[in-house]
């Protein structure tokens, strides 16, 4: 069975918030199911699937269910870090085409900017995993496990500091027009690698912004989708793939989004070069080089060339990426940018984004999720999405 | 740079992976190795990841290897070298590499394994230049 054309993406709501600290996280989580259901013009009467990960407090669905007053008869889980909501899409379309529910739900919310939280440089374990007695002791945090894909790609492909630099800018320039982004200020390449060194090689801004806030995702049947106002956005395709060490045979130099990319547009029927505009999951500037090079925008090992000639950047290269400003400069809510991707996606299908980015006739886009780290263990999400007619 | 005066987290010791810690403690470094498929893996397990055979042996390794990733964390109160040095049994690990300039490691360096201890466990294999 194929999803194309089974689902539609009928609301999304980014959280206009940043630093939530007179907000709970359970408060985010209802005020943008709200803001979603209001973008889609459906009510929580209207809901009957819900889909949360590991953001949400307790045992996820069946605590938020209680808490939005919800009346389902569908629930999902599924928890892959920052690559979770893009997988909540393609399940509650699967979901939707198996006719267990009619609307899904989707919800992230988080306040790890309030907390105080060091993201990036301060270890975390997720309980008591086979892996942790063989890593813990070594000092593995997210920026360093990163940092050491990064290594890798230099080592194997001749990357540079200064082309991953050019993600950033990319980020920059678009962010600019983002009256909510965490960094709204454009950098050079040169702001980028004179930044201060938090793990080689990566420096400060080649790092994502930490930040509270949210968002979610309404996906519908199709006939639903189109009997409401706003315009319609399709399911097409979608990937999901874990990767790990291998059992030891360890190799950095690419992602699972060579697996899900590929699932996400043979499902669609469409290739790399239909594309008009990719959201992708920029936790570092590594991230998102090595999934350019994995989904087939560009050879592998080409990454670095590829950015380098300001494709990323709207309106003056060839693949306009995250033009919210992305994770790098906008907002990375709960350390999960999976869900801000596909709403960015979705505002330039619609033709929605500021117009400054907004990429003429997008009538294809790809969001693309990265949860995990790509140092040890990972797993990526691809989605395809089009223009309704 | 020393790895002396970091506190190590001292590894949780499960019952499939005793033998490595008890090994450890006497400066051995063992790796798993199956005997239905031939392959080594790492970390250990009792089932082979590559088969499913439960017939996984504990083989001691040269101790010597190849760095194959590293990143110098320079946001901690002691900058250290995390690696994956890849073992000339072909398994990758995760480990530091200590006793050395952190900016001098390289990736294609060869290191030796050094047992450092860990905070009230056992000790665990780091890698200095060989």
């Amino acid at each position: 069975m194929s999803l194309k054309g089974k689902a539609c993406i009928a609301g999304v709501y980014e959280h206009p918030t940043r630093k939530a600290a007179d907000k709970s996280v359970f408060q985010l989580h209802a005020e943008v199911a709200k803001g979603a259901l209001e973008d889609a013009g459906l009510s929580i009467q209207d809901v009957d699937g819900y889909f949360c990960a590991g953001d949400a407090p307790g045992l996820g669905p069946i605590n938020m269910v209680d808490y939005l007053g919800l009346k389902v008869r569908h629930v999902d889980s599924t928890e892959t870090g920052g690559s979770s909501y893009l997988i909540h899409v393609s399940h509650a379309a699967q979901a939707i085409a198996a006719g267990k529910c009619k609307v899904a739900l989707i919800t992230l919310a988080g306040r790890p900017r309030a907390d105080g939280m060091a993201t990036g440089t301060a270890p975390r374990v997720w309980g008591a995993t086979p892996d942790v007695p063989f890593e813990f002791p070594f000092g593995p945090v997210t920026v360093n496990l990163y940092a050491m894909a990064a290594m890798r790609h230099m080592h194997e492909f001749g990357t540079t500091s200064e082309q991953l630099a050019w993600i950033r800018v990319a980020a920059s320039h678009h962010a600019q027009h983002n009256p909510n982004a965490v960094a709204r200020e454009v950098v050079t390449v040169e702001d980028v690698v004179e930044s201060p060194l938090i793990a080689d090689p990566l420096h400060r801004l080649d790092c994502c912004v930490i930040s509270d806030g949210g968002g979610a995702i309404v996906v519908t049947r199709p006939e639903i989708a189109k009997s409401l106002k706003r315009p319609v956005v399709e399911v097409l395709g979608a990937g999901e793939a874990p990767k790990g060490q291998n059992g030891g045979k360890i190799n950095l130099t690419y992602t699972a989004a060579a697996w899900s990319g590929p699932r996400a547009f043979e499902e669609a029927g469409v290739t790399p070069a239909d594309i008009r505009y990719v959201s992708i999951y920029d936790s570092f500037t590594i991230t998102v080089l090595l999934a350019l090079e994995d989904l087939g925008f560009c050879a592998k090992g080409e990454g670095g060339r590829f950015v380098a000639e300001g494709n990323l950047i709207s309106g003056v290269g060839k693949l306009p990426f995250n033009t919210d400003g992305g994770g790098l400069c906008n907002n990375h809510p709960a350390n999960r940018g999976g869900l801000t991707k596909v709403v960015e996606a979705v505002r330039q299908l619609r033709g929605e984004a500021h117009p400054a980015v907004q990429v003429k006739n997008c009538d294809l886009a790809l969001a693309h999720g990265t949860g995990g780290s790509l140092g040890t263990r990972h797993c990526s999400a691809t989605l395809i999405l089009g223009r309704g007619a | 740079m020393s790895a002396k005066e970091r506190k190590i987290p001292a590894p949780a010791v499960y019952p499939e992976t005793q033998a490595f810690w008890d090994a450890a403690v006497h400066g051995k470094l063992l790796v798993k190795r199956c005997a239905a498929c031939g392959e080594h893996h790492h970390y250990p397990r009792s089932i082979c990841p590559f088969c499913a055979s439960e017939r996984t042996e504990w083989r001691e390794a040269s101790g010597s290897g190849t760095i194959y990733s590293y990143s110098v964390m320079r946001r901690a109160e002691v900058p250290y070298v995390i690696a994956y040095v890849t073992l000339d049994e072909g398994v990758t690990m995760m480990t530091n590499i200590v006793d050395c300039d952190p900016d001098a490691v390289r990736i294609g360096q060869r290191v030796k394994v050094t047992f450092v201890p860990s905070d009230g466990g056992p000790p665990v294999p780091m890698f200095a230049p060989a």
